[in-house]
């Protein structure tokens, strides 16, 4: 009887387990067919008049506060009557935010609008996903195609659609000193990485570290400057259309370069937040940091530096005349709750005005041409210059060249090539990484 | 009888709705996620309404335990293994410790009882930000030798990459036959000495088997990986276990500290009659006597082993592989790389681990109610 009964539970626990494994098998096979492209859904024009709730999502916690705070009361003189509720989840780069995100797309939960990296970030995650409305009528009513640089709008669009809208562009490609303590060592910032090994030693001699570093994600973000400066801007674009590979001599000699300067970096990097890179190379324990111009931001707003004379910048050694961009975008996801408000932040996102509120206090320079550079610091009229001259490429770290998957599985090749620093294992992993995730085909 | 029927038939009606809720929530989740880890679900637009699945079999499986990228999955399942080797020891040891100590009924024990339950109270995510503090590199614990006019302590902590006990992964089937082997030619001593036939043909069979697997066949078949792959107990895991000791050895210390008031008195009387000392009665007679309460705090905190993820996420960050840990893992391939068919994969075998910890415990408790 008893054994009876226990063995009636079990089939009673053990048949959801089937009958759930029995639908997924039916779900599978009924999707294999419509495998074509669906033409996305385009954004309306007229919702009415905004009112009620907007929620916004975004990373910018912490330093980065304040340039958001800015912008939300911009729009809140606008729009008086919408309560903006501002989401913010913190880690740099947005790494837990974006975990966050998914799970409320998924559970059909989306923010009003939230914030996402321009470029393969956006397009491989959430418009192949088909969960994005089409942009393309707002660009056209607003005239953002005329202001926003045609390399940009490619760049955030793809040929069904324009898929966000950008409110700041980044460098990526930054090296951050402070002059009066070169000065005092008696070295100046490296045009090459030969020049930085040179001169590293000289600078472990003075008890420096020649180079500040911070977590995982913010090695990523140094190989990418080492990778522009051993390749150039042909090669390093190769990596990402299929013309130069993975594990090609110059592809190893980039994990190569990488392996001796980790040699001359802090060894508690992984333990400290990139601002507290920053800091090492702000109170003289440190040389260079290679960091994005969120950097600058940082040193402006809440350090109180002035740029150009308390702190200065260069490109990273060895990428004179390169922009590695990167931009922070808000879209326009299907299902919000109030399309109305949506409609209206985006126009304030992509606005002149709103763009020139943001960035002076970011740190990052307008997507428009047409800003109006006396608002901005000197290191940003800098930037502002090379975005217009320079050669533009996509950072790595920060979501333009490639999708989420490839993006955390470099990740994991990095972590190992810090524990066993061998170059050509690295290049093999990153070579298999990019096949698995459709970056290179086989 | 008819009233016992009766009765048959409240209970399960009382029972109905949380058996409803169980087989959806817990057991039809178990087998969602066991289906998805046979699938491809990730690739390409993982996060569309009606994602593209095909079946792939096991193939997820055999990528993380012998794929050239999944290298990470195997360093943080030997961490794993060895978080719930050091975790249970620990607390189980330091646990039993301060019960002994407390058992002598000293000044204060009641305030001390609740000062050691303390950190039970705190959440995962209030230790790790506090042991944080404590084993940053340029602060905390590595200042302490300056109080003595030394030089600053130079251990990394959690941001540590050295590693200890390396072995070659190629060889872990081997070491598992190994261990197998020994398991298998106790079963086979024990059916000898008591002269059970049937164990000990078995016995015989399975340990010969393995013995033959790991001094034979290991070598003739092919490597499971390519390459040489070493992995080891990482050091900066040893700050994830002290906070995570130093949070349950509290819970354990109740544990024992109950077990030894409820021994009976007389043991003690007779044990000291006889003249045995107090180190003889607490290693002779005490601890035999609470081999349940060992058995379940072992159960538990094994349990909770698995479960570091909010220690591991707070204290040194998902990012910091050093530290990883499988469930850690599990949440960046799934929710970072979209790549949620190689996370159910994960998932599944993090519940086995735990089955491998709770089914025997079952069996056992279920055997002693009959």
């Amino acid at each position: 009887m008893k054994k009876g009964l226990t063995l009636l539970i079990t089939l009673l626990l053990l048949l959801p387990m089937v009958s759930v494994w029995a639908g997924g098998q039916q779900e599978g096979a009924a999707e294999a067919e419509e495998t074509e492209a669906v033409v996305a859904p385009e954004v309306e024009l007229d919702y009415g008049k905004p009112s009620g709730d907007l929620e916004i999502f975004s990373w910018w916690a912490g330093d980065e506060a304040p340039a958001l705070n800015a912008l939300i009361d911009l729009y809140n003189d606008d729009y008086p009557q919408v309560e903006v509720i501002n989401a913010t989840v913190t880690g740099g780069s947005g790494v837990n935010a974006k975990a966050v995100l998914k799970t409320r797309m998924l559970g059909g939960d989306p923010p009003d609008s939230f914030q996402v990296h321009a470029g393969q970030e956006l397009i491989g995650t959430w418009v192949a996903a088909e969960r994005m409305l089409d942009l393309t009528p707002l660009f056209e009513s607003e005239g953002w195609l005329d202001v926003i640089p045609e390399d940009l709008i490619n760049l955030i669009g793809t040929e069904n659609g324009i898929w966000s809208v950008p409110v700041n562009v980044h460098r990526s490609n930054v090296m951050w000193y402070i002059p009066e303590n070169l000065e005092e060592w008696g070295v100046e910032a490296p045009q090459s990485w030969d020049d930085f090994l040179e001169i590293a030693d000289d600078l472990e001699a003075e008890g420096v570290v020649p180079l500040s570093l911070a977590t995982n994600w913010t090695v990523n973000h140094l190989w990418e400057s080492v990778a522009l400066g051993v390749l150039g801007a042909d090669k390093y674009d190769g990596l990402w259309n299929g013309e130069l590979s993975w594990t090609s001599d110059e592809a190893v000699e980039v994990w190569a370069t990488l392996d001796e300067i980790l040699e001359y970096t802090n060894d508690d990097f992984s333990s400290l937040s990139w601002q507290q890179a920053t800091d090492l190379v702000v109170d003289g324990d440190a040389a260079f940091n290679i960091m994005g111009d969120w950097a600058a931001g940082y040193m402006s707003t809440t350090l109180n530096l002035e740029p150009g004379n308390d702190y200065m910048w260069a490109a990273s050694p060895g990428t004179e005349g390169v922009f590695m961009f990167l931009a922070d975008s808000f879209g326009f996801p299907k299902g919000v709750k109030n399309p109305a408000a949506t409609l209206s932040w985006l126009k304030t996102c992509g606005s002149l005005e709103g763009q020139d509120t943001f960035n002076p206090l970011k740190g990052s320079i307008s997507a428009r041409t047409d800003s109006d550079l006396s608002k901005y610091n000197d290191y940003s009229r800098s930037a502002a210059e090379d975005f217009a001259d320079n050669r533009i490429v996509g950072s790595l770290a920060h979501g333009v060249t490639a999708n989420e998957g490839f993006m955390n599985d470099f990740a994991t090749v990095m972590e190992m090539f810090l524990n066993n620093r061998n170059p050509e294992q690295a290049a093999n992993a990153a070579q298999a990484i990019a096949i698995q995730n459709g970056i290179v085909s086989r | 009888m008819v009233g016992s029927k009766k009765n048959t038939v409240y209970s399960m009606l009382v029972l109905l709705p949380s058996l409803i809720l169980l087989l959806i929530f817990v057991y039809g989740f178990i087998g969602n996620s066991f289906y998805v880890s046979l699938t491809d679900w990730g690739t390409g637009a993982a996060l569309r309404e009606n994602p593209l699945k095909n079946l792939i079999g096991l193939e997820n499986y055999r990528q993380l335990f012998t794929g050239a990228i999944h290298d990470r999955f195997r360093q943080d399942l030997v961490n794993a293994i060895f978080y719930s080797l050091f975790l249970v020891a620990g607390t189980l040891g330091l646990g039993l410790f301060l019960a002994i100590m407390l058992d002598k009924g000293p000044k204060g024990e009641n305030t001390l009882r609740t000062v050691f339950l303390f950190p039970m109270a705190l959440s995962f995510v209030v230790t790790g930000t506090i042991w944080r503090w404590i084993f940053s590199p340029k602060g905390g614990v590595n200042l302490i030798p300056t109080w003595f006019g030394k030089e600053r302590g130079e251990f990394l902590w959690l941001s540590s990459r050295e590693q200890v006990a390396v072995f070659n992964w190629q060889n872990v089937p081997q070491i598992v036959a190994l261990i197998l082997f020994i398991i298998f030619a106790l079963l086979l001593y024990g059916g000898w000495k008591k002269g059970r036939q049937t164990q000990i043909i078995w016995g015989a069979v399975l340990s010969g088997l393995m013995l033959f697997y790991a001094l034979v066949l290991h070598n003739l078949l092919p490597p499971i990986i390519p390459y040489e792959e070493f992995h080891g107990f990482s050091l900066a895991t040893i700050g994830i276990i002290i906070a995570a000791v130093w949070q349950y050895s509290g819970y354990t210390m109740a544990l024992y500290l109950a077990g030894l008031r409820g021994l009976p008195v007389a043991m003690y009387e007779s044990a000291k009659m006889d003249g045995a000392s107090d180190i003889t009665y607490y290693l002779k007679i005490a601890i035999p006597n609470m081999w349940p309460i060992t058995l379940s705090a072992i159960i538990i905190i094994s349990h909770i082993s698995l479960k570091l993820f909010a220690l591991i996420f707070s204290m040194a960050g998902a990012d910091n592989a050093s530290t990883g840990h499988p469930s850690v893992l599990m949440y960046l391939i799934t929710f970072r790389a979209n790549n949620f068919a190689v996370g159910a994969a994960i998932s599944v075998i993090l519940f086995l681990m735990a089955a491998l910890f709770i089914i025997p415990y079952l069996i056992q408790s279920y055997r002693a109610r009959r």
